[in-house]
C-alpha cells in the first residue's frame, strides 16, 4: 500500500557550462560536429600532455554556485577520479572530491504536494566530462567519439530532500530556470547538456531512518524524470512489502520499456582512488573574483517574481508566468518601460496571451519590438484602437514590421469617434433589428453588448465602442 | 658557430661519433635515420640561435615530432608524438640539432637503465657496469663524448644520479623552471626536465633555452628563461652547508676544496632525511599509478590481443606492454590510493613531504646558501647487481630524492674517482636561486681534480 511509505530522492545534476572551449584545452565545446574532430593532445590524453583550466568555465561555475546560494570556497582543489573505460581517455576524469568549489547552497521551488519547498544543496564542483561510447553504431562494435571528452560541468548534488518524483521534477524546472537566467548553461537535455542521477529509498512513514538507496541513472529528459523515479520507488515497495528487501545498486532507466535494470557489474566502479591532480594548482579564488561574479549574477526567478507582484501589482500566477524565462520577463518591464508607459496590468495581459502564442507558433523569439507593443496598448487604451483590431495589428507587426498607428491606419483600423459616421451605423443597425429593438424597449437591456456587437460588425471594427454605446442609449431611449 | 657549413659539419661530425658510440646502447634511434635527421635539421636552423648547431641528445619520455617516443617501452613501441615538448620546441628554435631519443629505464622507472624493453646501456668506460637511470642514455651518450648535452628528466634523481655514475654534469631545475609540457608524465609533482652536459656551462646553456614561462603547463612559473651566471673567481661570501645525515664524512676533499675557495662550511641537520626515499616510493607510484592509466591499448600505443572484450584488452595489453618494474610501481601506487588505505599511506607521505621541504627551508633560513652532498653512495654497480631487489636498487637514490620532493633544483658535478669509476657530488640550492647554484658549480668545477681518485 503505497500510502503508507515515504518516498525519498537526492539527485545529482551535471550541467554543461556554456562555454566555448574545452575545460582543460582550447578545443571547442560544441556539440553536433562530426565524431573526433574536436580533440587534441590535451583531451585525447596523450603522452606528456596536460591541462591548463578554462578561467571561463570557472568564472560560469562560480556563478551558478552564486546563483544556489552556495559558500564558495577561495580555495578548492582539482583531483583525479579513476576507472578504466575507452571514452575515458586518460583512464581519469578530472573532477573534485575533497575540497569542492562550494558547499552549502538551497533552492526553493514549488512542489506540488507542500508548496514553496526547500533543497538542500550539498556540494556544487567542477569537472570535465568523459566521450561517449555508441554501442548502436557498428553491428558488434562500440565506436567512440570524443568530442564531448573534456567539456566543462558541474556537478550539484542535493542532499536526500524530496519527498515524491514529482517534487524531483519541480526542483530540475526550476533549477534549470536558475542557471538559464544566470547564464552559465542551455540546459538541455536533449543534447545532454543537463544530466540527471537520483538517489531513490523508501521507508515507512514517520521512520526516522533512510532505506538503503539505489542510483538511478540514464534519466534523458525532463519528461523521464517523474516516470523513471516512480517506477523505482514502486519496484522498491513491491519488493519490500513481499519480504524482499532492496540491494544498493546502481539501476539504468529504459525509456522505451518504461522500467529499470541494474547496471552490469563490468560497468561498475568500486573505488576511484581520488588523489589532489599533480598536474593543475589548487583554485585560489580572491575574494574580489568572488565578488565580482556575484555581480555579473542578474536577478534570479524567485526575486524577479516577488518584485513584479510587488512593484506590477501583479497576481503571483502572472508574475510567475512573466519571469518563467528572462528574456520575457526583460521583455515585459520594457514595454511597461517604453515611451508614455504602458498599464503593467494591460501590458502583462499582452505579454501572457499574444505575445507568448506568438513566440510559440513562430519560435523565433518575440518578435513585435517592446516599444511597438507599448504603443500599441497605448493606442487602445487611447480609444483610437479597439482591442480587436489592436490584435490585428500586432499580429501584422509580428510578421511585416511597422509602427502601430501606421500600420493601423494602413488596415483602415482606426476607431471612427465622428458620432455622425456613428449614428449612421447605430441607425443601420436598429433598422435591421427591428424585434431586438422592441425587446429592449420592454425592458431586456441586457441585449446592448448584443447592439454594440452588430455596431462593431457594420463598421467592421472601426466605431468606437463607447460613443456606440452613448449614442444607442440615446436611440433606444427615443 | 654561425655558419650554414659549420652547422651541416657539425650534424654530420655528431652522426659519426653516435655510430662510435652505438655499442653502448645508448641511443634508441637508428643510425640511418639520425644521420638523416640531423642533416635536415642542420638545413632548417636558424642560424641567429645561441645554440646553433650545438647537438643535443633527448631522453626518450620526452616528445619530439623527428623521431618516435617509447619511453623505453613496448607498449610506446613505434609511437611517434603528433607534438613535441616546449623543451625540444625551445632547443629547435635556439638552432640546436636534435640528435635522437635515448634509451632509459621504461617509463623513466629505475636507476640503472637495465628496465627498458630495449635493452640495457651500458657504462661507458666499463661494458659490465650500468650507467645509472633512468636517464643512463643521456649520461652514457655525454660521457662517451658523442653529444655535448642531452636532456634528460628526473623525478628521484635520474638526471643526477647517472650523471655521478658516468663522470658528467647533471642538473635538475628548481620544479617549475622548464615546462612538463611534452615530458612524458611518471610523477607528475616530481617531474622536471633536466640536463645532462660534459660541463657546467655545457648543461647551464642548454638549462637556460629550455627553461621559462610556458602557458601549456600550469605547474610552470611564470618567470623569464634562466640568465646564465658569470663564473666566478672565488666562494667569497658563500656559506655551504653539509647535511650531517649524508655521510659528510666522504666529503672532506671537497670542504678542503670549499675553503681554498673562500666559501664558509657549516654542518647541518635535515633530521627528517630518513624517510624521503618511503616517502618518495609511495608518492610518486601513486602519480604513476595515474599517469599510466591512460595506457591502455584502445587509442594508441601498441595493441595486445584483439578479444572484443574491453576487459580483456585491458588486462593483456596492460599485463604484456609493460615491464615487471613498471607494474610493480603500478601495482604498489594502486595500493596506496585505494580508499582505506589513502590516509594511511598517500596522506602521510604528503605531510612527510612538506616536513622534508621544512628541514630545507629550516637550513637556508639559518643562513646557509646551498647544500653540498655525494650524488650516490657508490660509483656505477654492475649489471645485473641490484635488479632483484628492487629496494637496493631504490636505495641508490638516497641523496637525490630530497632535493625532487622539496622541489629545489640540484646539480651534480664530478668530483674525483673510487676504483678509476666517476662519482659525483652534488649542490643543492634554494628554490629559483638555480643561478646561484650554478655560479658554486663552475666554481667548483673549475679547481677539482675530476680524474684522481676522490
Amino acid at each position: 500500500m503505497a500510502g503508507s511509505w515515504e518516498t525519498v530522492i537526492g539527485l545529482e545534476t551535471h550541467v554543461q557550462l556554456r562555454t566555448v572551449s574545452k575545460m582543460f584545452c582550447g578545443c571547442s565545446a560544441a556539440f553536433g560536429a562530426p565524431p573526433n574532430t574536436n580533440v587534441c593532445p590535451v583531451c585525447l590524453g596523450l603522452p606528456g600532455a596536460l591541462p591548463m583550466a578554462n578561467g571561463l568555465a570557472l568564472q560560469l561555475a562560480v556563478r551558478a554556485a552564486l546563483a544556489l546560494g552556495c559558500t564558495v570556497h577561495p580555495r578548492s582543489v582539482l583531483a583525479r577520479k579513476h576507472y578504466f573505460y575507452p571514452d575515458l581517455p586518460k583512464g581519469y576524469q578530472i573532477s573534485q572530491f575533497e575540497q569542492p568549489l562550494s558547499t552549502e547552497g538551497s533552492l526553493s521551488y514549488l512542489s506540488p504536494d507542500r508548496g514553496i519547498a526547500t533543497a538542500a544543496i550539498q556540494r556544487l564542483h567542477v569537472e570535465e566530462d568523459a566521450g561517449k561510447s555508441l554501442h548502436d553504431r557498428f553491428p558488434r562494435q562500440t565506436a567512440i567519439d570524443l568530442n564531448r571528452c573534456g567539456v566543462p560541468l558541474i556537478e550539484i548534488v542535493t542532499g536526500p530532500d524530496f519527498r515524491s518524483p514529482q517534487e524531483a521534477r519541480a526542483y530540475l524546472l526550476t533549477l534549470k530556470q536558475v542557471l538559464e537566467y544566470a547564464g552559465v548553461s542551455d540546459c538541455d537535455m536533449e543534447k545532454g547538456s543537463l544530466r540527471v542521477d537520483a538517489n531513490v529509498s523508501v521507508r515507512r512513514v514517520g521512520q526516522p531512518e533512510l532505506g538503503t538507496k539505489t542510483e538511478v541513472k540514464n534519466i534523458n529528459s525532463f519528461a523521464y524524470v517523474e516516470k523513471a523515479l516512480s517506477v523505482e520507488r514502486d519496484r522498491q515497495i513491491a519488493l519490500l512489502e513481499a519480504g524482499g528487501k532492496v540491494e544498493q545498486q546502481t539501476l539504468l532507466y529504459d525509456s522505451k520499456t518504461n522500467a529499470v535494470r541494474p547496471q552490469r557489474a563490468k560497468e561498475e566502479s568500486h573505488d576511484y582512488r581520488y588523489f589532489p591532480d599533480p598536474d593543475l594548482p589548487p583554485l585560489v579564488l580572491p575574494e574580489e573574483f568572488i565578488a565580482e561574479q556575484q555581480g555579473l549574477l542578474p536577478e534570479l526567478p524567485a526575486k524577479k517574481r516577488e518584485r513584479f507582484v510587488e512593484k506590477y501589482a501583479l497576481s503571483v500566477t502572472d508574475a510567475a508566468v512573466l519571469t518563467a524565462d528572462r528574456a520575457v520577463a526583460d521583455y515585459y518591464e520594457a514595454v511597461v518601460h517604453a515611451g508614455s508607459g504602458a498599464d503593467a496590468k494591460a501590458a502583462a495581459n499582452w505579454v501572457m496571451t499574444e505575445v507568448l502564442a506568438d513566440a510559440k507558433d513562430h519560435g523565433d523569439g518575440l518578435r513585435v519590438p517592446a516599444g511597438a507593443l507599448a504603443n500599441l496598448i497605448g493606442l487602445v487604451r487611447g480609444g483610437t484602437l479597439s482591442h480587436q483590431a489592436a490584435k490585428r495589428v500586432f499580429s501584422e507587426v509580428a510578421d511585416h514590421g511597422g509602427e502601430p498607428r501606421n500600420v493601423a491606419e494602413a488596415l483602415g483600423l482606426i476607431q471612427v469617434a465622428d458620432a455622425g459616421v456613428v449614428t449612421g451605423w447605430v441607425s443601420e443597425v436598429l433598422s435591421e433589428h427591428p424585434t431586438e429593438v422592441a425587446r429592449y424597449k420592454s425592458g431586456e437591456t441586457k441585449l446592448m453588448p448584443f447592439f454594440i456587437g452588430q455596431v462593431m460588425k457594420v463598421s467592421r471594427g472601426k466605431a468606437d465602442p463607447k460613443l456606440a454605446q452613448r449614442v444607442l442609449e440615446e436611440k433606444l431611449a427615443a | 658557430m654561425s655558419d650554414p657549413r659549420e652547422a651541416l659539419a657539425s650534424a654530420k661530425a655528431t652522426a659519426d661519433r653516435l655510430v662510435k658510440a652505438k655499442r653502448f646502447n645508448a641511443c634508441l634511434t637508428p643510425v640511418r635515420e639520425l644521420r638523416k635527421a640531423l642533416v635536415t635539421q642542420a638545413q632548417a636552423a636558424h642560424p641567429s640561435g645561441v645554440l646553433y648547431g650545438m647537438p643535443v641528445a633527448v631522453k626518450d619520455n620526452i616528445c619530439t615530432l623527428e623521431f618516435t617516443t617509447t619511453c623505453g617501452s613496448k607498449i610506446l613501441e613505434a609511437y611517434r608524438s603528433p607534438y613535441e615538448a616546449t623543451a625540444v620546441a625551445k632547443l629547435k628554435a635556439a638552432g640546436a640539432l636534435i640528435a635522437g631519443k635515448t634509451n632509459c629505464d621504461e617509463f623513466a622507472m629505475g636507476s640503472s637503465t637495465e628496465h627498458s624493453a630495449y635493452g640495457r646501456t651500458l657504462h661507458p668506460f666499463d661494458k659490465t657496469r650500468v650507467p645509472g637511470g633512468s636517464s643512463g642514455g643521456s649520461a652514457a651518450l655525454v660521457a662517451a663524448g658523442a653529444v655535448p648535452a642531452a636532456l634528460g628528466s628526473e623525478t628521484g634523481g635520474s638526471v643526477r644520479q647517472p650523471a655521478s655514475l658516468c663522470g658528467v654534469v647533471g642538473i635538475k631545475p628548481t620544479y617549475g623552471r622548464v615546462s612538463r609540457w611534452g615530458l612524458v608524465a611518471f610523477g607528475s609533482s616530481l617531474d622536471q626536465i633536466g640536463v645532462l652536459g660534459r660541463s657546467v656551462h655545457d648543461a647551464a646553456r642548454v638549462l637556460s633555452v629550455i627553461s621559462g614561462r610556458d602557458p601549456k603547463d600550469a605547474t610552470c612559473e611564470d618567470r623569464d628563461p634562466l640568465r646564465l651566471p658569470n663564473v666566478p673567481e672565488s666562494l667569497q661570501g658563500f656559506v655551504i652547508g653539509i647535511p650531517k645525515e649524508y655521510f659528510p664524512a666522504d666529503l672532506d676533499p671537497a670542504v678542503r676544496l670549499f675553503k681554498e675557495l673562500g666559501a664558509a662550511v657549516r654542518e647541518v641537520a635535515l633530521p627528517h632525511t630518513a624517510y624521503a626515499v618511503p616517502t618518495y616510493y609511495i608518492l610518486a607510484p601513486a602519480e604513476a599509478s595515474s599517469n599510466l592509466a591512460r595506457y591502455d591499448g584502445a587509442r594508441y600505443g601498441t595493441r595486445f590481443d584483439g578479444s572484443a572484450d574491453v576487459r580483456a584488452l585491458y588486462r593483456t595489453t596492460r599485463g604484456e606492454g609493460f615491464g615487471p618494474e613498471v607494474r610493480r610501481r603500478i601495482l604498489l601506487g594502486t595500493y596506496v590510493l585505494s580508499s582505506g588505505y589513502y590516509d594511511a599511506y598517500y596522506r602521510k607521505a604528503q605531510q612527510m613531504r612538506a616536513l622534508i621541504a621544512q628541514d630545507f627551508r629550516n637550513a637556508f633560513d639559518r643562513g646557509v646558501d646551498l647544500l653540498f652532498t655525494p650524488t650516490t653512495p657508490s660509483p656505477a654497480f654492475k649489471a645485473g647487481e641490484k635488479l632483484d631487489d628492487p629496494v637496493a636498487m631504490y636505495l641508490s637514490d638516497i641523496f637525490t630524492v630530497t632535493a625532487n620532493l622539496a622541489g629545489l633544483p640540484a646539480i651534480s658535478i664530478p668530483i674525483g674517482r673510487i676504483k678509476g669509476l666517476p662519482i659525483g657530488g652534488q649542490f643543492i640550492g634554494q628554490a629559483f636561486l638555480d643561478d646561484e647554484m650554478l655560479e658554486a658549480a663552475y666554481a667548483l668545477e673549475r679547481v677539482v681534480p675530476a680524474t684522481e681518485e676522490a
